[in-house]
């Protein structure tokens, strides 16, 4: 039933602006490019749209931090542009939310700077909708304290924290827009400008089912306009049927290619940086398997569901997998049969070890369950460098021993 | 003695004659349930595994008295079908379905609420009471009847708390899945609220994981109001941060969402945490010895 293992999806910012804009979302003119040439294009048309000669490059990356880290550089003439464009793209962008060999920067967003002088004061705010788990509706965040890191906001000042819940058989009330603008204590033509732009937010997450929008920060500009300069849209994956147009957005170059793999074998992997691989049936379970490699004195390399068939070719899929990443020491097979018989796992695993010839680390199948003791018998008997284990703590201890 | 269901439960199945409905009712028959019929639209009148097939759900509570509905309906109609059953005179709905959308969800949860009607899950393995009542996809023979009842947000981890319950010697008042999802019909707070009421039920186990706040509900719950012991595990400690774990639901989000956290909010309420998933049959065993000591 699942079309894509990865439950939200991430898209980039030019792509999240423009959603915004379909739902009337006011942002900074702006356009993609993919070399300096396209830049420099990109540039022109937009002078040619603000009158402006100053523009901002913005290196479009699934990670955030990319200001600090170089990857957002305001430019003030085409030279600068040619030269910080040229840096940009191809980089490999490192930032505290990327791997730590960083992320190669493909694109980037050219944008008119939108701190030109005017009549007033600039402003930064914090505008985020999510969901509220526990009651299980939808909630409006904001904050005067824009363009900071809003859990540091939340921790030091919280009462620069405001929220608006949303009843789902109402939607969003003009009330509750006049109560944001009147806490960021706004008035006159930003005023009206506000309670546009939170209404048009609200209806952007609720038509693209996503799960979170996040503008930060919400830019007022010296001629009292209402802009998200940055945007952050995660999408609901499972309701993804209904939106064809954000689905054709998935950009596999801003996924691991192992797990891009996996899901293509509807198989849910996830990365790691540990040394023990593991296997296993159902979310939970293999969760519960990654907490039990960590305390038998190895760190888990992945997170792997195989779903609930097991079969031998799901299993050879998913030693393939796991097998392409060299820090990989040992494997941890664990699957619980439940409508699934063990012996039949059993020999999948055997089948699967067989096919792929030499296996050069240890693996550990624990089998439990329906027919766990005939499941045992075939690992036992089959030659294979193959420990069994029947009990999660037998499996527990086997870890323990092979990585000592 | 049980909660939720028992073998008085009528069941109906919705997504009746689906590969899926089908191969898990078959499963339920064999180990007792009282399945009475089954939704398919279009095919009302028809007989499936020897029932009746009805085209909506209140013709199938009219003619079989059905109080029980269990949901197989692909993602797309599932919340459809939550409500229909809901809006028909069902008590308790079991939503099988993995992948229901959030926004979905929370027209369903409002639904539910206004019909005052019991959604278990969606994406959840259902709920049994051994040794006859099965309406999940669980794997029946390893529970036994007893005295614990198990709550837990994942399928086959329940199955593993489970096994080790039944080994211990204790065995199940009632075992159920509440699901991985973002939004659940019944949260783990009420799951524990209905065992500490239940007369059959001795002790708890509640299998947890990372993300959102339901843990810690439960725990404040369990602080103010609990008479019976808890044992807990939270799966995840060592998930990575801002990467969902399988279920849409299990992620971390700030720094209070993490496996540890909700970990300690429980042992500050009292209740009995095990950092090993291995532990939680042996726990529970000693927990109540020790009680039944004092």
């Amino acid at each position: 039933m699942r079309t894509n293992p990865l439950d939200f999806m991430n898209l980039h910012e030019y792509q999240s602006k423009s959603i915004l804009k379909k739902y009337g979302v006011a942002v900074p003119e702006g356009i993609l490019a993919q070399t300096v040439g396209e830049a420099v294009k990109a540039a022109e048309i937009i002078q040619n749209m603000t009158g402006s000669d100053k523009w901002v490059i913005k290196a479009q990356i699934h990670a955030g931090g990319r200001g600090k880290a170089g990857g957002v550089k305001v430019v003030n003439n085409l030279n600068e542009l040619r030269a910080q464009a040229g840096r940009i793209i191809g980089m490999q962008l490192i930032t505290p939310q990327t791997p730590p060999e960083g992320k190669k920067v493909r694109k980037v967003l050219v944008e008119q700077n939108i701190y030109y002088p005017g009549p007033s004061e600039p402003m930064e705010f914090y505008l985020s909708v999510l969901l509220n788990r526990l009651k299980g509706h939808t909630i409006l965040m904001y904050s005067p304290r824009g363009g900071m890191d809003i859990e540091k906001v939340a921790e030091e000042t919280p009462d620069y924290i405001f929220t608006e819940e949303i009843d789902p058989k109402v939607g969003i009330r003009p009330f509750q827009c006049r109560k944001v603008a009147f806490n960021l204590g706004l008035s006159g033509e930003t005023f009206k400008n506000m309670i546009k732009f939170v209404n048009a937010i609200y209806q952007a997450y609720d038509g693209s089912d996503a799960s979170l929008v996040e503008i930060n920060p919400v830019f007022k500009t010296s001629d009292n306009k209402i802009l998200a300069a940055d945007a952050k849209l995660v999408i609901d994956n499972n309701a993804l049927f209904r939106h064809p147009d954000i689905a054709a957005m998935r950009d596999f170059d801003e996924e691991d290619p192992a797990e891009v793999e996996a899901s293509r074998d509807d198989l849910n992997y996830v990365r790691m940086n540990g040394n023990v691989g593991c296997m296993v049936n159902g979310a939970g379970l293999a969760m519960a398997t990654m907490d039990i490699i960590k305390l038998s004195g190895g760190e888990p390399a992945n997170f792997l569901d195989v779903g609930g068939s097991a079969s031998a070719k799901r299993v050879e899929q998913g030693f393939r997998i796991i097998l392409k990443d060299p820090n990989v020491k040992a494997i941890l097979v664990n699957i619980f049969g439940g409508i699934v018989r063990c012996d039949r796992v059993a020999q999948g695993v055997v089948d699967a070890y067989n096919n792929i010839g030499e296996i050069k680390v240890p693996i550990i199948v624990r089998l439990q369950g329906t027919n766990a003791e005939a499941g045992k018998k075939i690992i036992d008997e089959s030659g294979l460098r193959v420990h069994s284990a029947i009990t999660l703590r037998e499996a527990a201890d086997l870890v323990t021993k092979v990585m000592s | 003695m049980s909660i939720l269901v028992d073998k008085n439960s009528r069941v109906i199945v919705q997504g009746f004659t689906g590969s899926e409905g089908t191969f898990h009712t078959g499963q339920m028959i064999e180990y007792g349930t009282n399945i009475v019929g089954g939704v398919t639209p279009g095919k009302g009148g028809q007989v499936h595994l020897e029932r009746p097939i009805f085209n909506t759900v209140a013709d199938a509570v009219k003619k079989t008295g059905a109080n029980v509905s269990i949901i197989f309906v692909p993602p797309p109609f599932a919340a459809d079908a939550i409500m229909e059953a809901a809006d028909s005179g069902i008590q308790l709905v079991v939503c099988i379905t993995e992948g229901i959308p959030v926004r979905d969800m929370i027209s369903v949860k409002e639904y539910v609420i206004s019909r005052n009607v019991r959604l278990l899950g969606p994406n959840c393995p259902g709920v049994i009471t051994p040794p006859n009542t099965k309406v999940g996809i669980m794997p029946g023979f390893i529970h036994k009847p007893g005295t614990i009842g198990v709550v837990s947000r994942s399928g086959t981890l329940a199955y593993e708390a489970i096994d080790q319950i039944s080994k211990s010697g204790l065995g199940q008042s009632t075992g159920m899945g509440i699901g991985g999802d973002p939004i659940l019909g019944t949260t783990a707070k009420e799951a524990i609220e209905l065992f500490m009421e239940d007369p059959g039920t001795e002790g708890m186990v509640l299998i947890g994981e990372i993300g959102g706040g339901m843990e810690a509900e439960a725990a404040y719950w369990i602080r103010e109001h609990g008479t019976k012991p808890v044992v807990c595990f939270i799966a995840g400690a060592t998930a990575p941060k801002g990467r969902t774990m399988g279920h849409a639901g299990a992620i971390i989000g700030g720094k209070s969402d993490t496996a540890e956290a909700k970990k300690a909010i429980l042992r500050e309420c009292g209740v009995h945490v095990v950092d090993s998933p291995a532990d939680i049959g042996t726990t529970m065993l000693d927990v109540l010895k020790k009680m039944k000591k004092r």
